[in-house]
């Protein structure tokens, strides 16, 4: 700050002088929205990207044998790969939906301003996403313990 | 030592060779990627684990009635390569945070860049390739579409 500011700012009450101890969180950015939204993203990208591995070496299998291809489909038939498959559903709803957010803060003029209520927005759809999957999923889940791996 | 000093007022001479900024590319792609990957994917999803019977409608059949259609290849080809660099790209990112050991960051680097470029390759081959009425098919497997079933 210049030395000869014509005394434009007031000297600060002497209560805000104390000098608060250093947090770790309720900065602007640590332990808030900002950080927050950042983790999970990194969580379920990693979660997505492992299984985009998998999935395309058991898709290639349908270069091998109709049979054979068959077969490995058959274990994501199983009622456990039915709840990994809800959670990955999950996963990608948030890395897309806090994806879209991170754009807008971004690009849009205005986004970065409004990234605490993107995220909340986020949030919102992400649960409006889960809650329309989830009985569908848990249908799902259902015929595969009764055994209906192939209508 | 010995530092020549430019003459004052001498105008500032840009470097000759500008270098591509591929960090910055790099960060384009993940959004410009980002915004096709969301509706490929939701796509994909709808029509294979939501639609009809979902995932327990997938067989060998079901593949080759989609890649019967053109729409799934160019569809599932998208998917394979904007997915996979988009995924690649962000464990470059993560791996560039966290592994400090310069040796160990250079060799899960390669080990990203070897994996995406043989998936890519692979998952390409085996759309381009795909054979929906196989000689080695066990009976009842093959799409009704092919002359033996």
């Amino acid at each position: 700050m210049p030395e000869n500011s014509a005394g434009t700012l007031a000297p600060p009450p002497a209560a805000k002088l104390k000098i608060k101890p250093p947090r770790l969180s309720g900065t602007l950015y640590r332990g808030r929205e900002g950080m927050w939204s950042w983790v999970l993203h990194r969580i379920t990208g990693v979660a997505i990207y492992f299984f985009l591995l998998v999935h395309i070496l058991d898709t290639s299998i349908v270069r091998i044998s109709p049979q054979a291809y068959n077969g490995v489909i058959d274990s994501y038939k199983q009622p456990i790969m039915g709840i990994g498959e809800f959670f990955l559903v999950v996963a990608i709803g948030y890395h897309a939906l806090n994806g879209l957010r991170i754009i807008l803060i971004d690009f849009w003029s205005v986004g970065a301003r409004h990234q605490r209520l993107m995220f909340v927005i986020v949030i919102l759809l992400w649960i409006v996403l889960i809650a329309g999957f989830a009985p569908e999923q848990i249908r799902t889940i259902v015929l595969e313990i009764q055994g209906h791996t192939n209508p | 030592m010995t530092t020549t000093i430019p003459a004052p007022r001498t105008p500032y001479a840009p470097p000759k060779k500008r270098r591509v900024n591929w960090e910055k590319w790099g960060w384009l792609y993940m959004r410009v990627s980002g915004v096709f990957l969301v509706v490929l994917i939701f796509g994909h999803l709808f029509v294979n684990v939501v639609a009809g019977n979902g995932v327990r409608a997938i067989d060998f059949a079901f593949v080759a009635g989609k890649w019967a259609d053109p729409f799934w290849i160019v569809w599932d080809t998208l998917l394979l390569w904007l997915a996979l660099i988009h995924g690649a790209n962000g464990m470059r990112t993560i791996t560039n945070d966290y592994a400090h050991n310069p040796m160990l960051r250079r060799l899960i680097l390669l080990a990203i860049l070897a994996s995406t470029v043989v998936l890519l390759v692979l998952g390409t081959l085996v759309i381009y390739t795909f054979d929906p009425c196989p000689a080695n098919a066990v009976a009842g497997t093959l799409p009704s579409f092919c002359p033996a079933k």
